[in-house]
């Protein structure tokens, strides 16, 4: 209604001539994000690293990176006159003396804790969704590059204080770094700078920490956000929502202020943490001495399945012409990783060449519906589970009285045991419940009013499932499967002839064979009950569905 | 009071050894409040009895040895099969066990737990006991209060030493941790000065001995200097979530932090315009 005041029009199209900003922020202000409180779960390791960025900015001003050997002299009594480095000592100045030294240091380890679990759920809900897929591969592969940077950038931050336990921590890392055959002992000489633990380290950890492992972080989650915001943002399948369109709110104001609020949150919960809840209390760990190690040395949680594979390995080694190839250090710090790492980096792939779906994805899977892919999930899941479980074993058998060795030997069988079973569970679950949304679809939901007929028979009147969770329901999507059946003539389709092919149109069918359809009441021995007079009233009660077979 | 005692000790015993109950019920009725309260302030008395080896006190002892201990370790602290002999062990090693409530042991298994004292078991019983045990044949003696007091060691010095001989097992604030076959190193919060020496210089259980030659005397006040000091210490950056590192760290991040933020994400998302439907 008003005009613009003259100055603020003026300086806008100033801007605008030169920066070309009013077409580009009219274009994408108005940009639109579909509505599901799991794909904010992304946004907790955005704010966390922002948060990161800026209360490590302000430990910078006050640490050390030196392994100079120091006398503390210091407020904190215990330690006066104990020799230490002069990383541990600065760590001890901000904690004691710097002003609110103590609550930045804790914000900052409570937002690195939130960081990496943010970005583990949020990769949990892209993977259970199959929101990764096409176009989406690159970017998640962006993702998983950034979650393996973000335990390389954990490990060099919390071993910078050079305190006790995560020299225990560092300690394992040079052995790793020197079990590695023939290259070993050279990297562990380069990385330290000499023989362990040397003067080197922490100076090296923190340029790593704080210049090359952020700005590579910065880099990938820029690109990260960058190709979202390109390709759109995926959504639930629901009311309106098809592969051609995005149903939600617009980036502003809507968007916006959610993501603001939600970012505030992020602070709220890192900084409500810091404050209340003590983390890496350096001071009680004391300054690392190689020679000095603690009953309970734990890393951070997300080195923990590495801790745990650790501890679970057999003791084995190979002895080839004077050579020593330690497996019992190799295989849990190469395997376990390799295998979750590489596996999620490969999955979109794999996916792809098994079903032979080229398609465009923007509408996601409930995880129900595609139950070969959420079982694989969920065994890996319990994979990283159990290792992650074992790192702590200890403090498991002293909090519940059971052997230490129990839970080693427990743990070996249930590292194979457990995915397996996971896989299995998960696969009657999804089934259970696509079952289960096949009968809602068909049935109705029960509405609690039960009449009786003309004749004397009780039913329980069925009301149909309101239209927009239909629509959420009726949202599953087929899952392709490779055509390997022979033709008339008995041979087999191009491509599935060789062993491969055949081993591809074999997974195939089993990735995508979908045993419950929606709308598949009546070829599958179900259906007694219907259509004999009810009219609306869907099922009668007791109606006798027999229990499916699964075929 | 009393009735307190009774269910915390039942849960106790019936954790660790379920067939032990009833022993443990009746050990818990004589508990009484003052108990604890009177240990500490007559401690001195009882060691000057101890190094002064009292003729009656030995007496006295062998009956309350006879009474509570000889079932295990022999008329004579021969020692059985049940239980090692008591000859040579010190009076310390008497002190540390009976005074801690680990001795009487509630069943012989892999390691006696600290636990309520019995009604028995006053600092005049455990004296006379000790100065029993060791008329047998030697052994190290109860420390005295000076040779204990936190405030005369230097608990810099008791940290390293802290540090380079103990947290393999008992962690770097003394909160313990599990070992091999059941055995475990127990908590040190409640284990007075006094248990703290005795336990280095008698070695109790699955612990090693640190003697004099080891860790001199004033090492271990100083040790006793940091360990006190360490756990009167408040926490200056917050609640200290059991003081066991990253593994408490790692629940609360994700059981409060993830929790808190999932939890807000469905509030922000529940907020919407009202829509037509379609």
């Amino acid at each position: 209604m008003n005009e613009t005041p003259k100055p603020i029009a003026g300086t806008a199209t100033y801007l605008d001539d030169r920066l070309g900003a009013g077409s580009f922020l009219k274009r994408n202000l108005r940009k639109v994000f579909p509505d599901h409180w799991s794909f904010l779960l992304g946004e907790i390791a955005l704010y966390s690293f922002i948060i990161l960025l800026l209360t490590g900015t302000f430990l910078t001003f006050w640490f050390k990176p030196s392994m100079q050997h120091v006398i503390y002299d210091g407020s904190y009594q215990p330690l006066v006159g104990v020799g230490m480095s002069e990383a541990y000592a600065s760590t001890l100045h901000i904690s004691f003396e710097v002003r609110g030294g103590l609550l930045i240091r804790q914000i900052h380890h409570w937002a690195a804790l939130l960081f990496v679990a943010g970005m583990t759920v949020h990769m949990l809900r892209v993977f259970f969704t199959g929101a990764y897929r096409k176009p989406r591969e690159l970017n998640w592969i962006i993702g998983v590059l950034l979650l393996t940077l973000a335990l390389a950038e954990g490990l060099t931050g919390y071993s910078l204080p050079d305190d006790l336990l995560s020299g225990a921590g560092l300690r394992i890392t040079e052995g790793v770094a020197i079990s590695l055959p023939i290259v070993g002992t050279y990297i562990t000489f380069f990385l330290f700078g000499g023989e362990y633990p040397g003067e080197d380290v922490i100076s090296r950890f923190y340029s790593l920490h704080i210049l090359l492992i952020p700005g590579i972080l910065l880099a990938l989650i820029s690109a990260h956000m960058v190709l979202m915001w390109v390709q759109k943002h995926t959504q639930m399948p629901g009311p309106g929502r098809t592969e051609h369109n995005v149903v939600g709110a617009p980036f502003y104001p809507a968007f916006m202020a959610k993501a603001g609020a939600y970012f505030l949150f992020t602070f709220a919960a890192v900084a409500g943490l810091g404050t209340f809840a003590q983390i890496n209390p350096i001071w009680l760990f004391g300054p690392y001495t190689p020679a000095d190690i603690s009953a309970g040395s734990q890393p951070d949680w997300y080195m923990g399945f590495l801790e745990g594979a650790l501890r679970l390995m057999p003791s084995w080694e190979i002895n080839f012409l004077d050579h020593t190839v330690p497996l019992s250090v190799l295989i849990p710090a190469l395997v376990p990783m390799g295998i979750i790492m590489t596996g999620l980096a490969v999955y979109p792939f794999a996916e792809q060449w098994i079903t032979g779906d080229r398609r465009e994805h923007h509408l996601v899977d409930r995880p129900r519906n595609a139950p070969v892919r959420t079982s694989i999930g969920m065994a890996g899941v319990t994979f990283y589970g159990i290792l992650w479980l074992l790192g702590a074993n200890d403090w498991i058998s002293a909090y519940f009285h059971i052997g230490l060795y129990e839970t080693t030997i427990i743990g070996r069988f249930a590292i194979f045991l457990g995915p397996a079973l996971a896989y299995w569970i998960t696969y009657r679950i999804c089934i259970g419940l696509q079952r289960k949304d096949q009968d809602i679809l068909s049935h109705g939901v029960e509405s609690g009013v039960i009449k009786r007929l003309p004749h004397g028979e009780y039913i329980e009147v069925h009301t149909p499932l309101a239209e927009d969770l239909a629509d959420h329901v009726r949202g599953k999507k087929e899952i392709p499967i490779v055509d390997g059946d022979e033709d008339k003539d008995g041979i087999p389709p191009k491509g599935v002839r060789n062993p491969i092919g055949k081993l591809r149109a074999k997974a195939s069918k089993f990735y995508g064979t979908d045993h419950v359809p929606l709308d598949g009441h009546g070829h599958n021995g179900h259906g007694n009950g219907h259509g004999d007079g009810h009219g609306d009233d869907h099922a009668a009660v007791g109606a006798g569905d027999k229990p499916r077979e699964l075929h | 009071m009393i009735g307190t005692g009774i269910s915390v000790n039942s849960i106790t015993a019936r954790r660790r050894h379920p067939l032990a109950r009833l022993a443990v019920v009746a050990l818990a009725l004589g508990l009484l409040g003052g108990v604890y309260a009177a240990a500490a302030p007559s401690d001195s008395t009882a060691d000057a009895a101890v190094a002064s080896g009292k003729a009656d006190d030995v007496a006295e002892g062998k009956s309350l040895f006879v009474a509570h201990c000889a079932s295990c370790h022999g008329l004579n602290a021969e020692g059985t099969s049940m239980g090692p002999t008591l000859v040579g062990v010190g009076a310390a090693a008497v002190d540390f066990q009976v005074s801690s409530g680990r001795m009487p042991a509630a069943d012989p298994s892999s390691q006696a737990p600290r636990k309520p004292l019995g009604e028995w078991v006053t600092p005049e019983a455990v004296r006379q006991l000790a100065a029993y045990v060791q008329s047998l044949g030697g052994g190290p003696t109860v420390p005295t209060a000076d040779m204990v007091d936190p405030a005369k060691g230097d608990a810099a010095k008791g940290g390293e030493l802290f540090r380079a001989n103990c947290i393999q097992c008992h962690n770097f604030v003394g909160a313990g941790g599990g070992l091999t076959y059941g055995k475990y190193a127990p908590n040190l919060n409640p284990a007075t000065p006094e248990q703290i020496y005795e336990a280095m210089v008698t070695g109790p259980q699955a612990m090693p001995v640190f003697n004099d030659s080891i860790i001199t005397p004033e090492q271990k006040r100083d040790m006793i200097a940091y360990i006190v000091g360490v756990r009167e210490q408040v926490d200056p950056g917050g609640f200290g979530l059991g003081r066991i590192g990253p593994v408490s760290e790692g629940l609360v991040a994700w059981i409060a932090g993830i929790s808190f933020m999932s939890l807000t994400a469905i509030w922000i998302t529940a907020k919407k315009r009202k829509r037509t439907s379609k």
